[in-house]
């Protein structure tokens, strides 16, 4: 990923609307209102989402064999949309949206489908895509600090993604919009700071620079992968803020990428899950945080401490840690961790089964799960209590009846429990491989 | 004050006594050298600027706080591990400023430290057993390899983690497994105190729960006191008994947690408690939130009076000329000012944000 290639060439062309109608006095002729992008539609139908993914795969080939790290990911984002994709680290969501960008590495093997406005995206050559990227699908990254070049001033960051998109724009006019831009993200004395350095910004203000740069195109589609994870929360509530802004002023759809529940809960209208490359529920905010029906859900939901809670109950932990991505074994992907788990849940990877309305969830015990209601301790109760003795399954380890198996039915086949670490970067990364090739019940990791 | 769990009380209130730490006048800078060939000192980062502390025994005492407070320089410097520039740790009636290592290291049996990163504070290539055994060798608290292996065995069980594993390495292991190894290291020792630097902060969630609800368990049974570094405001919140929360090198509001957190007096408290993102849709989108404009001010540089006026809510919207006066003149010193526990503001006033 390079750092301007990515925000850079993509963000580019129509103008913004900044948020002052002053702005508009500056403008050059280019710089068109919001609705004015409806015409450019050509004969594409309204009602039609704006991106639609289907059975979107991703697969990076490693010594110890294939990682498919995205496992048929389907959704479609309607205009105006928040939809929120969610999982922990190595989930493949963050791949899902660089897959969509195309942005993966050549060596990556991408199939499935990816439609913008009914135009296939996979496949498309670099230099048509950056046609795309930008204008018609932006993108926000985690780290402010790497997303913005360092050798080159702010100002001029912005204005090269509006000159891509618009070579009839003037130097004098592009930096006109810049201000503008940095103005409506909220940077005081935008006018001189258009020719500082990254370096002379701080993380939040940074980010603001890097949502400037992803809505200067009022593009119909803003994909932000955990665009306030490296912030404080102070200033996480500023940026989101300025997320919001950015929706209302460019009337774009956005798909929020994070593993932070609270976010989501705030800004999103419907919520993906993704568990082990695949989504295994999706439904409205409400059925999501409210009705989940994957035990994964619940357990994620039942793991969080509660800032407005006054009870001291345990944490729910899910026992276990994700498997490994690399040769999974068949059935549900979830069931070694989950309290659930019936020797079916082995027999094969359940689809996503209908469980209300626009709500759906992989899982064959969605009944058992409804009972719950929400309340993760009613599925979740025996690793709440047998944490201390349980605990985790060891990540690169084979062997059964140990750690927390004994938290789950008997006869779970050995699974392939390791850190797929694609993790965030204050995690580190380790792929797992100590396991991988070891489908015999042996434990290869073990140097001992 | 030797036996810390006789103290504590049901529901997880701690009767007082004598504290077991007691930091007074805490101060830390970092000079700032300029450049040239003679490199004279021409400023100083105060990253921790005068704070104080009282640790009970059995008690857990969260300090919070965003990136760049001090949160962590403090509790470095409590350990002696970054000389204070100034003040007083006392711990169990003995003073640490200014013991030297080889005075420190008895010391270290009773305060002990666990690492934010579980990645980067194991050695790579040492077996967890070694990793764990180090303390106990270091300090000669096994009389012979038996013991030793025995001892290892109890603690890598203590923190959830198979026996059989510790002739694995780090690498071998996820990251909250990591974790624990860290944590059973700090307890090889049976410390009195342990201070927790951001513990479970690069953990996922479901993983986090796991290592939360061990750090609970542990300070039950072994009646410990925690120094809670987090900035995850809804961890500390679930762990701890009290909560002191610091800006810019101070603290600027200390409390029992629930007072905190329903009763927050200083403009800085509200506004971090309201940006805290709720996981629950209906009460997130109806909250009001307050936000803060700005980021926090250079500690080498900070604002005259009130640390926190160039950034507070109050100072910009509801003062009047009159009363922001005050707060660009007297710096507000800690203390109680009728909201029933102690905050650093002059115009502090008890209101639920959350």
């Amino acid at each position: 990923m390079s750092t301007l290639g990515t925000t850079g060439t993509g963000m580019s062309g129509a103008g913004a609307t900044p948020a002052g109608a002053s702005s508009t006095a500056t403008s050059t002729g280019t710089l068109s209102q919001a609705g004015s992008r409806t015409t450019s539609l050509g004969g594409f139908d309204p009602s039609a989402p704006l991106l639609q993914v289907s059975d979107l795969n991703v697969r990076f080939p490693t010594e110890d064999g294939s990682v498919h790290a995205v496992r048929g990911v389907d959704y479609a984002l309607r205009s105006g949309e928040v939809l929120g994709i969610v999982g922990e680290s190595g989930s493949g969501k963050s791949v899902t949206s660089l897959a969509v960008m195309g942005l993966l590495p050549a060596s990556a093997r991408v199939t499935g489908s990816v439609k913008y406005r009914g135009q296939e995206l996979l496949g498309q050559s670099d230099r048509s895509m950056s046609r795309v990227r930008g204008k018609g699908v932006s993108m926000i990254f985690q780290d402010p600090m790497t997303s913005l070049d360092p050798v080159y001033k702010i100002g001029y960051q912005i204005e090269e993604t509006l000159r891509t998109h618009d070579r009839s724009l003037s130097s004098k006019a592009a930096e006109a919009r810049a201000v503008d831009l940095l103005e409506l993200v909220g940077i005081p004395n935008a006018k001189e700071r258009v020719r500082s350095y990254p370096h002379e910004f701080s993380g939040g203000m940074r980010q603001r620079v890097v949502i400037a740069i992803a809505m200067a195109n009022q593009p119909e589609v803003i994909i932000a992968d955990e665009p306030t994870t490296a912030l404080d929360v102070t200033v996480q509530a500023q940026i989101l803020e300025v997320l919001q802004t950015a929706l209302q002023e460019t009337g774009a759809a956005m798909v929020l990428i994070t593993h932070d529940l609270g976010v989501v809960a705030g800004i999103a209208d419907r919520v993906l899950v993704m568990y082990a490359g695949r989504p295994v529920e999706i439904g409205s905010v409400e059925d999501i945080y409210y009705e989940p029906r994957m035990p994964y859900t619940l357990g994620l939901l039942g793991s969080l401490p509660r800032v407005d809670s006054t009870s001291r109950e345990r944490l729910t932990p899910i026992t276990g840690s994700p498997p490994s991505v690399v040769n999974m074994p068949p059935g549900c992907p979830f069931a070694p961790r989950c309290p659930l788990h019936i020797a079916e849940c082995d027999v094969a990877e359940p689809p996503l089964f209908q469980v209300g309305p626009a709500h759906n969830a992989a899982c064959i015990r969605t009944d058992q799960v409804a009972r719950a209601h929400g309340h993760a301790a009613e599925v979740f109760s025996e690793t709440a209590q047998d944490v201390v003795l349980a605990a985790e399954v060891m990540p690169a380890d084979l062997a059964t009846g140990e750690g927390a198996r004994e938290a789950v039915a008997p006869g779970t086949p050995p699974a392939g429990q390791t850190e797929a670490g694609t993790g965030r970067p204050d995690t580190g990364s380790v792929v797992g491989t100590g396991n991988t090739a070891s489908t015999t019940g042996t434990t290869n990791g073990d140097r001992a | 004050m030797s036996a810390p769990a006789t103290e504590r009380t049901g529901g997880g209130a701690v009767q007082r006594g004598e504290p077991i730490l007691k930091v007074r006048g805490l101060e830390k800078h970092f000079p700032i050298k300029g450049g040239g060939l003679v490199k004279r000192t021409v400023g100083a980062v105060r990253a921790v600027d005068g704070v104080d502390l009282d640790l009970y025994p059995g008690e857990v005492l969260g300090l919070v706080g965003e990136s760049g407070c001090g949160k962590s320089t403090t509790g470095r410097a409590i350990l002696n591990l970054q000389p204070a520039t100034a003040g007083s740790v006392v711990f169990e009636g003995r003073e640490i400023v200014g013991l030297s290592r080889k005075q420190m290291r008895p010391l270290r049996r009773d305060i002990q430290l666990v690492f934010q990163d579980p990645y980067a504070s194991l050695n790579p290539r040492l077996p967890v057993f070694d990793i764990v055994a180090e303390p106990l060798i270091i300090h000669g608290l096994t009389k012979n390899d038996t013991e030793l292996r025995a001892k290892v065995r109890q603690l890598v069980e203590t923190v959830g983690l198979n026996p059989e594993h510790t002739n694995r390495y780090p690498a071998e292991f996820s990251g909250g497994q990591r974790q624990r190894i860290g944590i059973a290291r700090a307890l090889a020792l049976q410390p009195k105190v342990l201070v927790l630097d951001e513990p479970v902060s690069a953990l996922d969630v479901s993983i986090q729960a796991g290592v939360i609800n061990l750090l609970d368990d542990l300070k039950n049974e072994f009646g410990l006191s925690y120094l809670f570094i987090a900035h995850d405001l809804s961890v500390v919140r679930h762990i701890s008994d009290r909560v002191a929360v610091m800006y810019l090198g101070r603290i600027i509001e200390i409390a029992e947690r629930d007072e905190l957190f329903s009763r927050p007096a200083h403009p800085y408290t509200q506004a971090l408690l309201s940006a805290i993102p709720l996981p629950d849709p209906r009460r997130e989108r109806a909250r009001q939130r307050i936000i803060i404009t700005g980021d926090v001010p250079s500690p080498a540089n900070p604002p005259s009076g009130c640390r926190f006026r160039t950034r507070c809510q109050k100072f910009a919207n509801v003062l009047t000329d009159g009363q922001r006066e005050l707060c660009m003149t007297v710096d507000p010193p800690l203390e109680e000012r009728g909201t029933g526990h102690l905050n650093a503001c002059h115009y502090a006033e008890a209101t639920s944000v959350l």
